[in-house]
């Protein structure tokens, strides 16, 4: 899965991207690139500024300093709503859910997302369900076919985590941020989701955070190493994990642990 | 603040209320709160059944913000108020059937809505709470002030009831009600129709997670900033009614109690469960009105001690506690 493409185009760039909270350096000029069409893993200790840096990456926080483009457009600054309106879908690391929604329910209001129809307040709820087939197809993608009407409270943890992704794909989006998809899962959830998201990033660009480093071989075309807000390393799986430094800061910690 | 709006009944329980209720069960419920609707004026002296009406879809309009959006309003005096001054000019100065009168009310609600909703859906809890009670504040000043055109704190006078020249409802509280009635039924059926749309679906998917409908692409300030605007304008249509009703607008119409008094409705019936306001207001009114005509004059404190005994009893108020007891009496 490397890309050999002439010139990619970048899906993903950031310019000397910063983030300080109350004087604490959470994300420190990171320099990020990421080919369209690649899956890009985020990898760092606890700490290391990924979800932050995620968080910067669809406006769920303004940066310090430094510019985000994507698809080569500046995307600095701007409302989460309008990002993801620009092919842009995240997941979320802590399972973030609609709880009085049902799994159907979740994926319709995701499937109107980027229209103007859930504006229509004059017409009845029904309208939610034409769409069916597409529903239950992406609810089976993620193996949720038999929940598709059970509350969402009461599913397990790995049931949410697949609500979580099915939710970023009906989206249809062009890059995909993922915030430890794997996290929490079982060794059968985790390679299922490892055949999930490498399915799903046929055609899409895909930047993923993972602790697991066995995902992170399985999937990633590079990797980019962060400890402390900065980058550490960034390159080939194989020559990241070689790269002494890491291997100090943090595969090495991974591996004995 | 924001406790009181989590207290509501959960739409998964709604949804189960929903897919529980046979066709039929629903039909009934929907046959008997039309008869009572209709008997009213019967049991009730009509102006008290009419102000129960009013004050009934003023309740449901306000748990469209606070139950299905989690926004507590403290200043929908505003469009009830406002509505009922616009109503009473219209009214007065033009001379159009009232029904046109309450229309025109509403619509000027709306408007008043925008730019208040524009810059009150920006924030959130007991802030969004302050910022309508400012501008409600603002606007009882505004009326007080301008007395030329308001009457001030003698209140606007002689709000005429033309009903394109139907004399027994333009003089008699009993017809004026089954005339009036249809704009309140349609003011309810409106809000029914918004909480049961794509876009009520939305906003219970903001309300439970707002950050999660951004990153799906939904801009919550504009769906909140929507909902506000559909409340104001059935608060207006109740405001309308109750001015034309009484035949003048009264200032504390616009004052801060009205705004509390709504919410108390709101919350004694049941947040979030659309049809509590009826009972919450029905309660309230016809509670005040027995207290009224006996001679006390310490309404405050008896609604006031009905309202904290329910909801530390009930906390999903009285019909969120009885469809929660309906539920449960079926599951087992
Ligand atoms: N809103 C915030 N305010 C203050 N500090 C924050 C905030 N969000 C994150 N931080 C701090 O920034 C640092 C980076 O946190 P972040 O959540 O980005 O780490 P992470 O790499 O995602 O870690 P993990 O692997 O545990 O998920 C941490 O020290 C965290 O305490
Ligand atoms: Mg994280």
């Amino acid at each position: 899965m490397t890309s050999t493409t002439p010139t990619p185009r970048c899906a993903l760039r950031t310019e000397g991207l910063t983030k300080d909270f109350r004087g604490f350096r959470a994300v420190s000029s990171v320099d990020l690139e990421v080919a369209e069409g690649t899956v890009h893993a985020l990898v760092g200790p606890n700490g290391a500024g990924k979800t932050t840096l995620f968080n910067l990456l669809t406006g769920f926080l303004k940066p310090t300093s430094g510019r985000i483009m994507v698809f080569g457009d500046d995307v600095t600054g701007m409302a989460p709503e309008r990002i993801t309106h620009r092919g842009v879908a995240r997941s979320f690391q802590i399972t973030s859910l609609f709880e009085n929604l049902t799994p159907r329910e979740h994926v319709e209001i995701a499937l109107q997302g980027l229209t103007n129809q859930g504006l229509r307040f004059w017409r009845s709820e029904k309208l939610l369900g034409r769409r069916r087939d597409e529903v239950d197809r992406l609810l089976a993608e993620v193996g949720l076919t038999e929940l598709a009407d059970k509350p969402t409270g009461l599913m397990a943890y790995g049931q949410k985590r697949a609500l979580e992704l099915a939710l970023v794909l009906a989206v249809e989006p062009k890059l995909l941020l993922l915030d430890e998809p794997t996290a929490g899962m079982g060794i059968e959830d985790v390679d299922r989701t490892i055949e999930l998201v490498r399915r799903i990033a046929e055609g899409r660009t895909v930047v993923f955070v993972d602790h697991n480093m066995h995902v992170v071989g399985q999937l990633a075309d590079r990797v980019t190493v962060l400890q402390q807000g900065s980058v550490l390393a960034e390159g080939p799986y194989d020559e990241v994990r070689a790269d002494p430094r890491v291997i100090t800061a943090y595969l090495g910690e991974a591996h004995s642990a | 603040m924001t406790s009181i709006a989590t207290a509501g009944a959960s739409v998964t329980e709604q949804h189960a209320a929903i897919a529980g209720a046979r066709p039929w069960q629903r039909l009934v419920l929907l046959a008997v709160g039309l008869l009572v609707a209709l008997g009213l004026p019967w049991f009730v002296y009509p102006p008290v059944a009419m102000d129960i009406a009013a004050w009934a879809l003023f309740a449901v309009a306000l748990d469209l913000l606070l139950g299905y959006c989690g926004l507590l309003s403290f200043g929908h005096a505003a469009f009830w108020g406002g509505s009922a001054y616009a109503t009473g000019l219209i009214a007065i100065h033009l001379g159009v059937p009232f029904p046109l009168a309450v229309l025109g009310g509403a619509v000027f609600a709306m408007i008043l809505a925008v730019p208040i909703g524009y810059l009150s859906v920006k924030r959130s809890g007991i802030y969004f709470a302050m910022v309508t009670l400012a501008f409600a504040q603002m606007l009882f000043f505004i009326a007080n002030q301008a007395s030329s055109l308001t009457g001030g704190e003698n209140g606007l006078q002689g709000v005429p009831r033309s009903f394109f020249g139907i004399e027994a409802v333009e003089t008699d509280a009993f017809f004026f009600y089954y005339a009036a009635l249809p704009i309140i039924l349609l003011g309810m059926w409106a809000a029914w129709r918004i909480v049961h749309s794509p876009f009520g679906r939305v906003l219970v998917a903001i309300r439970d997670n707002a950050p999660r409908a951004r990153a799906l692409g939904y801009d919550v300030e504009r769906y909140k900033l929507i909902v506000f605007v559909l409340s104001a304008g059935l608060s207006g249509l109740a405001g309308g009614v109750f001015a034309v009703s009484h035949g003048f607008v009264a200032l504390p119409e616009l004052h801060w109690t009205t705004s509390g008094e709504v919410v108390l409705m709101t919350v004694l019936g049941g947040i979030g469960t659309l049809w509590g306001g009826v009972i919450g207001a029905g309660l309230i009114v016809m509670l005040a009105d027995y207290l009224a005509s006996s001679g006390f004059d310490g309404i405050g404190i008896v609604t006031g001690g009905v309202f904290v005994t329910v909801v530390l009893l009930f906390r999903r108020g009285i019909w969120g506690t009885a469809r929660h007891l309906w539920l449960n009496r079926k599951r087992s």
